[in-house]
Formats: structure tokens, C-alpha cells, sequence
């Protein structure tokens, strides 16, 4: 499954990425690597990006780029 | 300031929102901005600081950044800076390595790669009063894992630590850097990979170890690495072409041989360094995970402000209350100031004898210099506003709620920022856009920015709004007067969005875009930090401002004065032979459409410098033609202006409205231009700008005037 089919407030570990670079790069650069755990907080109104918890600060993403990362609950 | 060579200097690198800026006032005593919104410190910041046995050094505040891989342009600037030193040009004595002690393997990252520079590197661990009790990470172990001087526990914002951590830099300063190796393991297959660029680095670029194998596993992991290393030949730091293109292609060996064993060479130096970092931080990780499903404090802040439905709906309040405390808590100072110089205009005008000099001070300077300080207090209220909801956080959690919004009309949930810092000055927000990514998304942002009513504004619609919108309740509980204000600024930013949109279908540029964007913790802003700023902003508007309108004011009061007229004859206004009024009279058929008269016409033109420059104009010329020797208040010398065509008065609500929208859409500000030019690189889009602007102020003008009369409001 990938972190847009997450629920909010769940927890899950990263498995891999697919998908465009620019966005990979930046993901792990941030810490957000294949083994790391997250949990999704929520998503914004009108159904915007989602809000991830992870290494205990929080980051939001857009559901386009959920769908890029692979996890596992 | 320009580094002073003969000092020492060190320089301040840190991810944002790990307080750099907070460690950078405390530190040199300036202050500067404090933002809790990721990649504010766009602008390169140095300051003077002391030794504990007070000795001076310099510091230079560098742009937040998560890694030095250069991605968007504020990491560009870090990346370009370090690099310069590396290659030995003006290199810091010494790197603090700003972390967020709550934060600690991702801001460790950037220290990782610091370390490895051959620079000292002194970690400056803030916000230790947050994570105190808990933290159980031995310092000293840690230093000598990353090969740093060493790391000082503080705290910027309770201010202990500093003492500490400017003994720590000074013993770093005068010891010997430790030339140790690299420390991240490299198995047999990366290690034979990175080999011949590693060698390149040393031999031809004098890197140590470390940096040699540091840079290579940079290169190979970032293609946008190479980037920098060509611009840097450009300017000749680095050697020839003929080592560009073995860079290149070893480069490109490296990456074939690593795809081969299955090694994913794009996350390669992330990965690697994560996983020392863990195992280095194992109990940081452990607890980390822990308190995973734990609620912070901003999780159950965040329940309310970015709810589905409450969140939204506070915004927007919020923004109605901003604006509307503009108007209701400025009357007070706002009438001191004005009492403050019409007595400066009586004192003068008691103290001089009567001349052209006396005619200049109270005329020309005091009546237009007065008649734009009336509005700092808008001004300051709107920028302590704006500063509290940038520090607080607030900020951040807005771009998140609004993305989706700003995606559908081409632009991006950080374009949020940089839009309602236009409502204060478009100069700033234009140089916060560096924060996007997207090449296209930027533009956009930057074409619509000088739609968000500016500050500049303010005083022409507080004019116009004083003097001809009566403050009746509408609707039982809103003022009219307060809401036409609230119409100004929906009216640009409706009109704004519109456009993004159009231009987001016509302007094809390739260029990607992510919203990866860190929510900060909420935090309480600096108070001081936060005054600091609002009296930064309020000195550059009246210094800035204050020294074009004051020339303006000048030629103005000379072009309404001369040529001096003989004989005046009973009911002829001076100023209308005068150069001003033919200049005004000529472009009079031009505007007379829109419900402007020479008057306003005048105004217009001296707009184009500055939009605020309009009230000091209309201030300097209705002190040239009052008879009576006294400053006039402005808008009662509009109100009873009369035609003389028809003995009405002058200037109706119609005309007043008229003029508003004519300033929500107009093109007025040349320093706007001159930004745009820098930020574009190019007169086509700051050109660009002023035709559409101009056309849709003429245009929207037209409409309101034309249509207000043929519906019998005039």
C-alpha cells in the first residue's frame, strides 16, 4: 500500500519510493528514508496535502506524492 | 557591512526554524527576523559580535537549509558559499552548526556535512529548555563521532549557553582542526565507485580525505552538484574545462557502476548518513519512536486551527479582524500626528518671515512629509500582525491549509506567504518567493504579488474612505467604512487569483513542483524580536519612503508655485497656471472618464514613484492654493473643493470609489519593477507587469465610474 491509502492518525514504516526524483531527494534528505516509521496526523481542509509525523517533527505533503511512497502498517 | 578580513569570522548554518536567527541576535546584539516559516532568511545577514574576553569577531547568518545539496535557490546560496571556502576563498574560522536539540538526528544531517568541510565546526544544541529532562545523549562521544570541536547545550530564547558556546568558539578558533577520516562506512562497491572522482578532488583541488570522499558521494548522488562546480569555473575557482568534462564523465562511470550491483545511486548520501547517524543516536531514535503516537502540544493546537472546517473559517476571521483593527486602534496616534505637525507647520510659519523658504518648509516639506507619517501607524500594526503570525508558526500551517486552493489556480501552498507579505510591501514578498521551488509557480506568484493591496495604499484609501465613506452600520454590526477597506483588498487578491490562473494556462515553462514543508512547533514569538522587526519595517518605510516623497514633495511644491503669477485675480486658483496644473490639465481628457480631475492627475504622475506620494501631492497642492496661512486638514479641503463648472462639489463617494480601484489594479511603484527586473532577470516581465496593471486599472476604473453615473450615483 502507499501513504495515501494510509487513515489519519495511523502509524506505518516506509518501504520504498517511486516516482520523480526532485521529490525522492528531498524526502530523504529530510530523514524520511526506506525503514523510518511515520504516522499521518491529517489532511488538510478541502482535502489538501497530508500532514506526516516523523523523527519526531511534523511535515506536510501533497496526496500526489503519498501515492509515491510505498509503506507498510 | 563587508567581512572584515583582518577579524575572525564565523559563519551561522543551520535547518530553519532551528533558531539560527534567534542565536544570531542574541549573539550579536542586532535584531533581526525570528521566523518560524521555513526559508524566510532569504538575505545574507552579517553582524559583530565579542569574545568573553572581548575581542571582536564577524558573523554571518546563512540562509536555512536542510542539507548543502543545492535544490532551491536559498540552498543554492549555501552550497555556492561553502564551496568557495573549500577552494580557499575568505573560508569562516569557524562553522556554528545551529541544531534543534528536539530535532536531533535531521539537524544533525547538515552538521554531518559540515564536519567534513575541514572547517572547525562548534554545534551550537538549542532549545535544550524544551527537551531537558529527558535528554540523554552524551555530548562528548558525540563530538568526536562527527570529528567536530565540540557541541554546546543552550538555549537562544531563555538566553543561557551563550557565554559557553563563545568560550567553545574561541579555543576552536585557535586550535588545530583535527584531520580525521571520513567516518561514514563506504562498502567495497561505493568505495570503488567514488574512487576516481575522489582522487580527482585531491590531487587537482587539494581536498583532504574526508572532503575528497564527501564531495564524490555528493556528486554521484546530486546531478545539480556538478552544476555548481561548472559556475564555479566560470569564475574560475575551479581549474579548466578539460576537468569539467573527467568530472562528468567519471561521474557518470561512478553512477553506471553503482546501477549495476543495484545500488540506488539518487539516495545514496541520504541514506548512508541516516544510517550512521541512527546508529550513533540509537536512544535519540528509540525515544523518537516512542512518542510517535504520543500528542504533542501543536497536535492539539493544530485539532482547531487547521480543522477541516474551523480552520478556514479562523483565517479568514482573523484576516477581517487584522484589517479592521487597522482602522479602529490608528485614529488615536493617528490624530496625534496630525496635530503634532500642523503645530511644527505653525511654528515655523511664526518663527520665519514670509518668503519663498517658509513657503518650502510648511508648503512643501512639513505639509507632504506629515501627510504620509499620518499612516505609520497602520502601517506598524499591520506589520506587528503579520510578524506575530509568522513567528508564531501560524504561517506554515496556513500555506498547508491553502495548497489545495493554490494548486487549483496554478500556484502553490507556499505562494501564501509571499502573497500576504504583499499586503504589507510587495518588495519583500517578490524576495520571499525564492522559497519556491518552481520556476513557473515563482513567476506567477510574482506577476500577481503587486495586486495584494501593499501598505503603500493604505493611506490613499484611508483618505478617500475618511473623507467621503460615511461610517454607518451595515447589516447591524459592520462599519461601511471598514468594509469598503475589506472590498479593496478582496477586490486585488479576487482579481489576483484570477489571474494566476490565466497566466498559469499561457506561461509554458517546464519546471516541477513538491510541497514538502516542515510544520513548525507553535511557539511563543520573541516580543522583543518581534518590536524589533515591526520598528525595522516602520524605519525603512519612513527612511525609504520618506526620502522620495520628500523630493517629490520639493519639486512638487515648485511645479504648483512657479511660474509666480503678478497680479492674482479674485477666484483663480495660483495653482492652475502653474506647471503642475498644465501638466495636469493636459492629461485631464485622458482620465477625465474615470471622474479625475487635474488635480487627481497630478497625483497620479507623482504616484509612479511611490502609490502613497499621491496624498502628499494632493496635500502639497491644496496648502499652495489655501489663502489662509495654516496647514489644512486634507480631507476637508477635498470634501468642500467644489467644481466650478457647476458649483457641486468636486469630489463624490463615486469619484472616490473610482480612484480606490483605480489604485487596487495600477502598476504605481517603480522600486516594484526594479525588484522584478532582479528576480526575473529580464525587463520582459517587470514591463509585462505595468501594461496589464495599467490596462486593468484604466479599464476597471472606467467601469466604476461610468457605470456608478449611468446608475444616477454621481
Amino acid at each position: 500500500m502507499t501513504l495515501f491509502d494510509l487513515k489519519d492518525g495511523e502509524c506505518a514504516t516506509v518501504q520504498a519510493f517511486t516516482g520523480e526524483m526532485e521529490l525522492q531527494s528531498r524526502l530523504v534528505e529530510m530523514g524520511i528514508l526506506p525503514g523510518i516509521k511515520i504516522r499521518r496526523i491529517k489532511t488538510a481542509p478541502m482535502n489538501g496535502p497530508i500532514e506526516l509525523k516523523v523523527r519526531g517533527y511534523h511535515v506536510s505533503l501533497r496526496q500526489d506524492d503519498a501515492c509515491n511512497i510505498l509503506i507498510q502498517q | 557591512m563587508k567581512i572584515n578580513t583582518q577579524k575572525s569570522w564565523v559563519a551561522l548554518v543551520g535547518n530553519p526554524n532551528s533558531g539560527k536567527t534567534a542565536i544570531f541576535n542574541l549573539l550579536t546584539g542586532l535584531n533581526q527576523k525570528v521566523s518560524n516559516y521555513p526559508g524566510v532568511t532569504v538575505e545574507k545577514k552579517i553582524g559583530t559580535a565579542h569574545f568573553n574576553d572581548g575581542n571582536q569577531f564577524n558573523l554571518l547568518d546563512l540562509p536555512g537549509t536542510y542539507s548543502l545539496t543545492p535544490e532551491s535557490m536559498d540552498e543554492r546560496i549555501v552550497t555556492e558559499q561553502v564551496l568557495h571556502w573549500i577552494h580557499g576563498h575568505e573560508p569562516p574560522n569557524t562553522i556554528i552548526s545551529v541544531v534543534d536539540a528536539t530535532n536531533l538526528s535531521r539537524n544533525l544531517y547538515l552538521t554531518t556535512q559540515l564536519a567534513d568541510l575541514g572547517i572547525p565546526v562548534v554545534v551550537a544544541l538549542n532549545m535544550m529548555d524544551m527537551v531537558k529532562d529527558e535528554f540523554s545523549i552524551n555530548l562528548e562521544t558525540l563530538a568526536t563521532d562527527l570529528g567536530i570541536a565540540a557541541i554546546v547545550p543552550m538555549s537562544a530564547t531563555e538566553k543561557w549557553g551563550q557565554k559557553e558556546l563563545l568560550d567553545a568558539l574561541q579555543k576552536s578558533i585557535a586550535g588545530e582542526t583535527a584531520e580525521n577520516s571520513f567516518p561514514i562506512f563506504l562498502n567495497d562497491d561505493i568505495a570503488k565507485a567514488l574512487y576516481p572522482l575522489k582522487e580527482m578532488f585531491v590531487e587537482h583541488l587539494n581536498y583532504n580525505e574526508r572532503l575528497a570522499n564527501a564531495q564524490a558521494l555528493r556528486l554521484v548522488t546530486r546531478k545539480s552538484t556538478l552544476e555548481i562546480y561548472n559556475d564555479l569555473s566560470a569564475n574560475g575557482m575551479a581549474k579548466d574545462e578539460s576537468f569539467m568534462r573527467t568530472l562528468r564523465e567519471n561521474r557518470q562511470a561512478a553512477v553506471e557502476a553503482l546501477e549495476d550491483v543495484g545500488i540506488k545511486h539518487r539516495i545514496m548520501e541520504a541514506t548512508l548518513r541516516y544510517e550512521w547517524l541512527d546508529s550513533v543516536l540509537t536512544t535519540d531514535r528509540v525515544h523518537i519512536d516512542a512518542k510517535l503516537t504520543e500528542m504533542s502540544y501543536s497536535e492539539k493546537v493544530d485539532k482547531i486551527l487547521t480543522h477541516k472546517w474551523a480552520g478556514p473559517a479562523i483565517f479568514v476571521l482573523l484576516l477581517y479582524f487584522i484589517f479592521q483593527s487597522i482602522f479602529t486602534w490608528a485614529t488615536v496616534p493617528m490624530d496625534w500626528i496630525d496635530r503634532g505637525v500642523g503645530w511644527i507647520g505653525n511654528q515655523v510659519l511664526q518663527l520665519l518671515s514670509a518668503g519663498m523658504l517658509r513657503d518650502l518648509l510648511v508648503e512643501g516639506v512639513i505639509a507632504g512629509v506629515g501627510a504620509i507619517l499620518i499612516f505609520l501607524p497602520q502601517i506598524l500594526i499591520l506589520m506587528f500582525f503579520m510578524t506575530i503570525l509568522e513567528d508564531t508558526g501560524y504561517m506554515a500551517r496556513v500555506a498547508f491549509m491553502m495548497d489545495r486552493f493554490m494548486t487549483r489556480i496554478g500556484l502553490h501552498g507556499r505562494s501564501v506567504l509571499p502573497l500576504m507579505s504583499g499586503y504589507a510591501c510587495a518588495i519583500p514578498g517578490i524576495m520571499s518567493t525564492r522559497t519556491l521551488d518552481s520556476w513557473k509557480e515563482r513567476l506567477i506568484t510574482i506577476l500577481i504579488l503587486p495586486l495584494m493591496s501593499c501598505s503603500a495604499r493604505l493611506p490613499v484609501y484611508a483618505l478617500m474612505i475618511v473623507a467621503f465613506i460615511p461610517a454607518v452600520q451595515v447589516f447591524g454590526f459592520l462599519n461601511l467604512q471598514g468594509l469598503t477597506l475589506v472590498a479593496m483588498y478582496f477586490l486585488g487578491t479576487a482579481t489576483a487569483f484570477i489571474l494566476a490562473k490565466i497566466f498559469s494556462i499561457f506561461i509554458k515553462v517546464e519546471s516541477k513542483s513538491s510541497f514538502v514543508m516542515e510544520l513548525p512547533p507553535y511557539r511563543t514569538p520573541l516580543w522583543r524580536s518581534v518590536l524589533h522587526q515591526v520598528f525595522n519595517r516602520g524605519k525603512l518605510f519612513v527612511v525609504n519612503a520618506g526620502k522620495i516623497i520628500l523630493a517629490i514633495s520639493i519639486v512638487l511644491w515648485f511645479l504648483a508655485s512657479f511660474p509666480k503669477v503678478e497680479e492674482v485675480v479674485v477666484n483663480e486658483n495660483p495653482i492652475r497656471t502653474s506647471y503642475a496644473g498644465k501638466i495636469g490639465h493636459t492629461i485631464e481628457p485622458l482620465i477625465e472618464p474615470l471622474g479625475f480631475d487635474w488635480k487627481l492627475g497630478i497625483g497620479l504622475i507623482t504616484s509612479f514613484a511611490a502609490r502613497e506620494v499621491l496624498v502628499s501631492t494632493m496635500a502639497t497642492i491644496y496648502n499652495v492654493q489655501s489663502d489662509v496661512d495654516d496647514v489644512v486638514q486634507l480631507k476637508d479641503a477635498m470634501k468642500s473643493d467644489l467644481n466650478p463648472k457647476t458649483g457641486l462639489p468636486l469630489y463624490t463617494p463615486l469619484v472616490a470609489l473610482s480612484l480606490m480601484v483605480f489604485f487596487v489594479f495600477a502598476a504605481q511603484c517603480m522600486a516594484t519593477f526594479a525588484i522584478v527586473r532582479n528576480e526575473t532577470n529580464s525587463w520582459k516581465w517587470p514591463l509585462f507587469m505595468i501594461v496589464y496593471m495599467n490596462g486593468l486599472a484604466y479599464g476597471a476604473s472606467f467601469i466604476v465610474y461610468q457605470g456608478g453615473l449611468a446608475l444616477g450615483f454621481g
